[in-house]
């Protein structure tokens, strides 16, 4: 029940505003991200935006994959 | 955009499940959230992870810890709209469901977001069932600022709300079961923040990983917690920093803070457990389902042969409960952890028969 889905901002009104969601169109709330912008990617879920994704720190996840994926075991 | 296909890599996956076949040790991880437990049945992860790596299930499923007393009460109210999410529908009270309940006329609806009960209590007196981990929270106490401020009169909610940390210390603090590590809920994080668990290396000398829900995230937390374990190193680590920071969603946590305060809180299948919950502040109270139809709950009484309340503090896995598959599965549940498709019933009838 908390999972929560990635929508990209097509167009922000103040507080309100729509995400596409695949290809659907939904209306969202940014009370709790009023820096999000249009073309960010949010995290949607019961139609708040919960978070901004980071494509800065995605890309340090898939560094740690790598680092962890390398590191053996002895 | 993200590039999901580099976290589900085929290439990283097997390095590393190589490397976790050589762990030795016997360990027991705990997912905690529902979302993972369905994640874990998705990708097939427990049939990568050596047999002394157990991954169990933890009380995560906001709808499998929902009190049947709670669906009894619901089922009692007359002329009014009772708005909720889907999974609550099948949720099951003494005798009936929201949902057999509906079929005889009892005015209940499914909503994706609680702003959608806020419109339909423009045309009938309307009671949302506040379900819900840190992560809905924020959007219903919303609601109730909005019900406020547009002087709303027919729209309330009852506080179902559950807390995660505090569980996980009421879980720990019971000798019923060992723990070595804990998958720590991504989306509960997003608002709490990673710190909000620091409580479990500190006091109880368990380590644990905020992850997110693709197999490469899941896969390298559980590795994180075996050098955790290896190096007898305790942390709280942030693998699911693409949208978890460490302090959590400040705005989110204003707009909780304003309308709701901590209350002890009735787990399904555990009890009461101390300050687990968020009740609605008297500030805001003639939006308080619970006062406004004097709805108080209670423990469950009789024995329908149900081992969620087991499976839900992971001394059990479901295949060992008498019931499964045998008179409980997902078309008839005997229990919420089969209702809710992230409970760990149904997520293991779905995945891991
Ligand atoms: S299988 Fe059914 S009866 Fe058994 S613990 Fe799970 S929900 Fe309860």
């Amino acid at each position: 029940m908390c999972l929560a889905i990635p929508a990209k901002i097509v167009e922000k009104d103040g507080e309100k505003g729509i995400v596409d969601l695949g290809g659907v169109n939904k209306e969202i709330m940014f009370t709790f991200t009023p820096e999000a912008k249009i073309g960010d990617w949010v995290l949607m879920h019961t139609g708040f935006a919960l978070n901004i994704i980071s494509e800065e720190d995605a890309n340090e996840t898939l560094k740690l994959f790598e680092e962890m994926a390398l590191l053996e075991d002895d | 955009m993200i590039d999901l296909t580099k976290f589900r890599d085929p290439k990283l996956i097997k390095k590393v499940v190589i490397d976790l076949q050589k762990w030795d040790k016997p360990t027991k991880i705990m997912e905690v959230c529902g979302s993972h437990t369905m994640a874990i049945g998705h990708w097939g992860i427990r049939k990568l992870l050596p047999k002394n790596i157990s991954l169990i299930s933890g009380p995560g499923c906001p709808v499998c810890v929902t009190p049947s007393s709670l669906i009894d009460e619901l089922l009692k109210l007359e002329n009014v709209t009772i708005a909720t999410f889907g999974d609550v529908l099948r949720v099951p009270g003494k005798d009936e469901t929201l949902e057999h309940a509906r079929a005889r006329g009892l005015d209940v609806r499914i909503v994706y977001s609680p702003l959608e009960a806020l419109e339909l209590s423009k045309e009938k007196e309307t009671i949302f069932v506040g379900i819900g981990f840190e992560t809905t929270i924020p959007g219903i106490a919303q609601t109730i600022l909005m019900a406020k401020q547009q002087k709303l009169h027919n729209f309330s909610v009852f506080p179902a709300f559950k807390l995660v940390p505090p569980a996980l210390e009421a879980l720990l603090s019971t000798e019923d079961i060992k723990l070595d590590g804990f998958l720590l809920p991504g989306h509960v994080s997003v608002i709490i923040g990673s710190e909000s668990y620091m409580l479990l290396p500190e006091k109880y000398g368990i380590g644990g990983v905020v992850a997110g829900f693709e197999p490469l995230d899941i896969l390298t937390a559980i590795k994180i917690i075996t050098e955790q374990i290896k190096h007898n190193k305790p942390a709280i680590v942030n693998e699911y920093n693409r949208v978890v920071n460490v302090v959590g969603n400040k705005s989110a946590q204003k707009v909780i803070n304003t309308v709701l305060k901590t209350e002890d809180a009735l787990w399904r299948g555990i009890g009461w457990i101390p300050n687990s919950g968020l009740g609605i502040r008297d500030e805001f109270k003639e939006f308080d389902a619970s006062k406004k139809y004097n709805i108080t709950l209670k423990e469950e009484e009789g024995n329908s042969g149900c081992k969620c309340a087991d499976v839900l503090k992971g001394i059990i896995i479901p295949p060992e409960c008498p019931l499964f598959e045998k008179g409980c599965n997902p078309a008839h549940p005997i229990g919420p952890c089969m209702v809710s498709s992230e409970g760990s019933c149904a997520a293991y009838y779905k995945y891991e028969r």
